[in-house]
């Protein structure tokens, strides 16, 4: 009966524990994903970044950049893989083209035009101040209303 | 007078661009492959693992290209669609089964019924994302030289196939 039991407490031994396998293999290819996926969007949660999402898409979208890296692809031509497919909206920086021009030149302009109104409104004011003059009749008609005043109880 | 007319100017201005930019709906982002040649592909059959069917054999006809999964809620509202579009016989229909499993997406089609003429399956998503896919479903219509001339994201429903789809399947099968 001792034997069944050595060899019971013997059986663990025969398990070979692995080495839990890293996230990355290589942690350099990690390091560019990183980079790269805070400039992509998730194209199913809008509002997120490939890096952030946790959406099925977005997790093969990491992987097919992830083996871009490792084919030793420039961050320009993986850039440009995604906006083939996807289109410029897949970029979080929108790109300076005749269609974006109002995007990226509009609050410039908007402040531009405020501060023009600006301007032109205060000017408007103080030309409506300096241009009250009084003629002398009623100079002399404001000094004695002044003046009555002053002396009431 | 002067003093009104410039606020409801504005006013009206603003009302126009919410008008516009409420409406359109953000999940359909235009898609820079139409126009282009479709990605090439070339996958093992949903109900015949043995064979392949590559995007090469499809040259030469005009077809649909219909992306779905088992798991998709919007395929199965497309799904009478699509049968009935293939009772038509107008246009040939594949599917991409995409990022399924294959005992499921049989037992789908087997209760559903099978508007597909070949079904295709992309396992990993590859093919999607050379497709330029972001949710399923989506079909694309591919013309006899294997360009793509029209993507629908989302459902099919009734009226797009009979306002856009059918009217240039006809146009392209002319051609």
């Amino acid at each position: 009966m001792r034997w069944l039991w050595v060899l019971i407490l013997l059986l663990p031994s025969l398990a070979t524990a692995y080495e839990a396998q890293p996230l990355a293999a290589d942690p350099q290819v990690e390091a560019r994903l990183k980079v790269l996926a805070v400039e992509l969007r998730c194209l199913v949660c809008q509002n997120q970044t490939l890096a952030d999402s946790n959406a099925p898409l977005a997790e093969d979208l990491r992987r097919e950049v992830r083996e871009m890296i490792a084919k030793g692809m420039s961050d320009r031509e993986i850039i440009d893989f995604l906006v083939a497919r996807y289109g410029d909206f897949v970029l979080y920086r929108p790109p300076w083209k005749l269609t974006t021009t109002l995007l990226w030149v509009g609050p410039f302009l908007l402040l531009g035009a405020g501060a023009t109104g600006l301007v032109f409104a205060l000017r408007r004011r103080q030309k409506k101040i300096t241009d009250v003059t009084l003629s002398e009749a009623e100079h002399n008609r404001v000094a004695k209303l002044l003046s009555e005043g002053a002396h009431r109880p | 007078m002067n003093r009104f007319l410039i606020p409801f100017g504005l006013f009206i201005v603003v009302v126009g661009f919410l008008a516009v930019g409420l409406t359109l709906n953000p999940r359909e982002l235009p898609s820079p492959l139409v126009g282009k040649m479709a990605p090439e592909f070339s996958l093992p059959q949903l109900h015949d693992q043995e064979k392949v069917i590559s995007s090469n054999d499809l040259k030469g006809q005009v077809w649909l290209l219909n992306f779905w999964a088992s798991w998709c809620g919007g395929c199965k509202d497309e799904h009478p669609v699509l049968i009935r579009l293939a009772q038509s016989g107008a246009v040939p229909i594949y599917g991409m089964d995409y990022k399924d499993e294959r005992r499921e997406a049989l037992a789908w089609l087997k209760e559903w019924g099978n508007p597909y003429s070949i079904v295709a399956v992309d396992q990993l998503g590859r093919v999607g994302i050379n497709f330029g896919v972001y949710g399923v479903p989506e079909t694309y219509v591919i013309d006899k030289a294997g360009v793509i001339r029209y993507k629908q994201i989302g459902p099919l429903r009734e009226d797009i196939l009979e306002k856009k789809i059918l009217p240039l399947v006809k146009e392209l099968q002319n051609q």
